[in-house]
């Protein structure tokens, strides 16, 4: 029984990660209908400039909270352009071209971000300088460290920013009025150019902070650490309902428990023929077993169309 | 073998839920054969949406479909092609960038089948099928008036040549029914008068004919029967001339008597 | 045949004949151009383009023609690749011949997108581009582990030793002396992946001009209305789909006799996105652009590796490495070519209108999503 638990604390830890990143991916699709490709870019970039911060001030005497936050502080607004630039340069000229075209460049602006990393910080691992003071606590036979409690309550703080926004604000009206229908929002009054890019800043900017908070759980920054994570909470994203707030946070917090229990017991279910390197197979199974068993994913609606 | 009294199309008890919202609700008529028959209505009465249940892009809630006596329950929609119903589209659906020519050979798909093997090996008979298509296709622009633009991309023919294009290219599919969503829409007098002279000879050519349309005059003069829908119900069924003057179907389109 | 000739060359059959003479007498003498002019690796480079056409043809008809975003090709060159390996190599001291592999290959590769097609291919374009994405991932992942309990992969070490390809007796592989010229097996697999290629193209372009290839057009313009017209629209997309997966499957089968060797590093998303790009950037749709395509993008690459002693001369060190630089300039390109020539450096005069943006002729049916209906 505790490794039960265990892995559910590991997971809900791990999915708080992936809902942060997802609710990068919700919001594009449900604002422009297309799978930001390059988002789990932006993830790692944040995380590998939080990363250089630190590198650069390890040694420096200042006390650990401050060294976190000038990290942080360094590592949004990076982000939060690079996602403003990506939407202004390569989606918005192709914002009526048919839907291959605009998939494509995703692609290609992903591939230019991945390799500029490649090119900036080499292909070396990059290691998360050891500031944080890490403690232990016991919950019921459990471990459970403060870094973990943190990245918990860190996302979910976040989230709850973010659900206040969405319905609490003008902003937020105007970015669920152009999810709904981007004509009749511009026709309303809405800038939906000013929306649409204030929505890609905000997905960038919670991007930068997730990035520096998987650097912080494991310890390390990838340039190519980008790929598997973006994909995993599209996934997230897909399985709460793509386009859907709430959902993307339910979806990555279910994605991050079942790929823990999925790691933690695949040696038992399959008699010990597949070990816990299979562990990323689990979130594609769930993508293809969503989208072709219930599109709509948790969350969203069913969609009825017309002809 | 259905006597000539089956009815070509039956609809039984057909309804449509969309959530909550009952786009159809027990329509019930038959169409018989070698029938112009009339689909009328205000907008948003369920026309559409009955051809769209009918051809098996939805699937009716409730009720369903013959044809011949024959259910259409469950047919996906390139089965209820093959069974013989074939449609046109409220918003002209064609392959905009395929030729007049090509869109109509398109159309031909369904009563032909050479496949990979028969394309890349060009076997005789896969020759002279390829031949009969395209044969086809210029038989069928030309009956339809459009044969002098048979090279033209679909996207820049005008579009009283594209709703005949449309047409030229359901007929390709040898249907016994064809079902036709507004197709005198945005159509002067002159290219209407010549729709329906087209419409009577394919009648008479053997195809019955199901249409939406709301140019009164055009339906007036053409229907055989005509049934009204509203908010999803058939509120009247019978020869125009009765329907016109039916008291339900002037409140459904002028909303009630005057005070 | 027609679609490719320009106007001039169907008014003028003798002019086409010509062309087609000249054509065939460069495309004969060409290795040995090659070898003199720059050296036996690049005819080894030559042979991999040839390798590449053949794969980005497989794309094209799924991506080009039936308008599929497949983003995990590389999965059925994989399979193609290891069933060859698994087969034809000391891995379990299994030797069958190559032409009896080659067909099994591009069999159980159709098998698999058959398997992979069948589910997936109602969904939406960019829902299928990610589902085909995680497939490529999966079966790579397979093959990096499937070497415990049961040793099939030999995991991330790969299969090594390959049988060469042996026409009757004779293996293609090692240098043959003719007339006092040395042979290499560079230049005989030329000739062999050039005859496939060749066939490839034909394949292809007969299927563009059928029945079929008018229905994957229909498919890819308006899928409602294709369904309505009485196209069986899973039926076709799942042929396009396991035509694709068949050419790769063949692909993997030349790769793994060609290279000796297969590893799961040879299978990576990068390689479909590589692939992708040979068929986006060449033309979409259009097989000559995609012929090009795959041609210049294979080849390209290796003319990166100059710029390393051109940096050395003229900064004085290399700045960037050149390999980093090559996947680097693709995704440059990719999104270059979308924003300002999305139907590629050559493309049909067809698709050209249809992928532009801006043209208020083209209507795109693209809110209506055809899955959905409740059964």
């Amino acid at each position: 029984m505790d490794i039960l638990l265990q892995q559910i604390l590991n997971g809900l830890v791990l999915g708080s990660l992936y809902a942060l990143v997802a609710l990068g991916y919700t919001m594009v699709y449900g604002i422009l209908e297309l799978i930001n490709f390059a988002h789990g870019e932006v993830v790692m970039l944040g995380a590998l400039i939080a990363l250089a911060v630190l590198g650069a001030l390890a040694g420096s005497g200042l006390p650990p909270a401050a060294m976190l936050a000038l990290a942080i502080a360094a590592a949004v607004p990076i982000c939060v352009a690079t996602g403003f630039l990506i939407e202004r340069i390569a989606y918005r000229p192709l914002r009526n071209a048919p839907r291959l075209a605009p998939l494509i460049t995703a692609i290609g602006v992903s591939i230019v971000l991945q390799n500029l990393a490649m090119i900036i910080w080499g292909r070396q691992y990059v290691s998360f300088p050891p500031v944080i003071d890490l403690q232990i606590y016991e919950l019921a036979g459990a471990t459970l460290t403060n870094l973990q409690v943190a990245i918990f309550v860190v996302a979910a703080s976040i989230m709850a920013g973010l659900l206040a926004l969405v319905r609490g604000t003008r902003l937020g009206r105007a970015m669920r009025a152009t999810a709904q229908n981007r004509e009749v929002a511009g026709l309303m009054g809405v800038d939906v150019n000013r929306v649409i890019s204030a929505t890609f800043m905000i997905g960038s900017g919670l991007a930068a902070v997730a990035g520096f908070l998987v650097a912080a759980y494991y310890g390390l920054g990838h340039y190519g650490m980008g790929f598997m994570l973006g994909l995993k909470a599209f996934t997230a994203a897909v399985l709460g309902g793509i386009g859907n707030i709430p959902g993307a946070m339910l979806g990555g917090l279910l994605l991050g428990v079942i790929e823990s229990l999925g790691a933690g017991y695949i040696g038992d279910l399959t008699g010990g023929f597949l070990g816990s390197h299979y562990q990323d197979i689990f979130a594609f199974l769930v993508l293809i077993l969503v989208l072709v068993l219930r599109p709509s994913g948790l969350l969203g609606e069913r969609v009825a169309d017309r002809a | 073998m259905p006597g000539a009294e089956t009815p070509l199309l039956e609809a039984r008890g057909v309804a449509k839920q969309f959530g909550g919202l009952a786009a159809l609700s027990d329509v019930t008529l038959t169409v018989k054969r070698g029938e112009i028959y009339g689909l009328i209505g205000p907008n948003g009465a369920g026309k559409t949406t009955l051809f769209n249940c009918l051809t098996g892009l939805y699937q009716p809630s409730a009720g369903g479909f013959r044809l011949n006596g024959e259910s259409l329950a469950g047919l996906k929609p390139h089965a209820v092609a093959r069974r013989g119903i074939a449609r046109t589209f409220q918003n002209i659906r064609l392959f905009a960038n395929m030729t007049a020519r090509e869109n109509v050979m398109v159309g031909r798909h369904a009563r032909t089948q050479a496949g990979v093997l028969g394309a890349v090996l060009r076997p005789p008979a896969a020759r002279a099928e390829e031949a009969a298509i395209a044969a086809h296709a210029d038989r069928l622009l030309d009956y339809v008036g459009i044969d002098h633009r048979a090279g033209d991309l679909a996207k820049h023919l005008s579009y009283g040549d594209q709703r005949r294009l449309e047409i030229a290219r359901a007929l390709a599919t040898e249907p016994t029914l064809l079902a036709l969503d507004e197709p005198a829409a945005g159509m002067n007098a002159t290219e209407t008068a010549d729709l329906r002279r087209l419409l009577e000879r394919i009648r008479a050519d053997g195809v019955t004919l199901l249409l939406i349309e709301h140019d009164v005059a055009l339906v007036m003069g053409l229907c055989d029967r005509v049934a009204v829908l509203d908010y999803g119900r058939k509120i009247a069924e019978g020869v125009p001339a009765a329907v016109q003057n039916d008291a339900a179907v002037i409140e459904a389109y002028l909303g009630g008597a005057l005070p | 045949m027609n679609a490719v000739l320009p106007e001039r060359w169907r008014a003028n059959p003798r002019l086409a004949w010509a062309s087609y003479a000249v054509l065939g007498i460069v495309l004969t003498v060409l290795p040995f151009v090659v070898d003199w002019g720059m050296g036996r690796t690049w005819v080894r480079i030559l042979d991999f383009a040839l390798l590449y056409v053949m794969l980005a043809l497989g794309l094209n008809i799924v991506v080009g023609f039936a308008g599929l975003l497949d983003l995990g090709y590389v999965a059925f060159y994989a399979v193609g690749a290891y069933f060859y390996a698994i087969l034809a190599s000391p891995h379990f001291d299994i030797h069958l011949p190559f032409w009896l592999l080659l067909p099994g290959g591009a069999l159980i590769a159709c098998v698999f997108g058959v398997l992979l097609g069948a589910p997936t291919l109602r969904l939406r374009g960019d829902y299928l581009a990610i589902v085909t994405l995680g497939f490529g991932e999966i079966i790579r992942i397979f093959l990096n582990n499937l070497n415990a309990p049961f040793n099939l992969t030999n995991g991330p070490q790969g299969i090594n030793l390959i049988d060469p390809i042996r026409i009757g007796e004779s293996p293609l592989n090692p240098a043959v002396d003719i007339f006092g010229y040395t042979l290499s097996g560079a230049h005989a697999h030329y000739y062999l992946f050039l005859a496939l290629t060749l066939l490839t193209i034909f394949i292809a372009l007969r299927l563009q001009g059928s029945r079929i290839g008018r229905a994957w057009v229909a498919i890819r313009e308006d899928e409602v209305a294709a369904v309505a017209m009485g196209i069986d629209t899973r039926n076709v997309k799942l042929l396009a789909f396991a035509m694709g997966a068949t050419f790769g499957g063949v692909g993997g089968g030349l790769f793994a006799a060609f290279q000796g060797f297969v590893s799961p590093e040879s299978f990576t998303l990068m390689e479909s996105i590589m692939i992708l790009c040979m068929v986006v950037l060449g033309g979409m749709g259009h097989i000559p652009g995609v012929v090009l395509g795959a041609v210049l993008l294979t080849v390209l690459p290796e003319l990166l590796r100059y710029i390393g002693p051109l940096q050395d001369a003229l900064f004085g060190r290399v700045v960037v490495d050149p390999s980093d630089l090559r996947m680097l300039l693709f995704g440059m390109a990719l999104v270059l070519v979308m924003i300002f020539r999305p139907e590629g450096l050559w493309p049909s005069p067809r698709r050209a209108r249809e992928l532009r943006p801006d043209d208020p002729d083209t209507t795109h049916h693209e809110q209506e999503s055809l899955y959905d209906a409740r059964r």
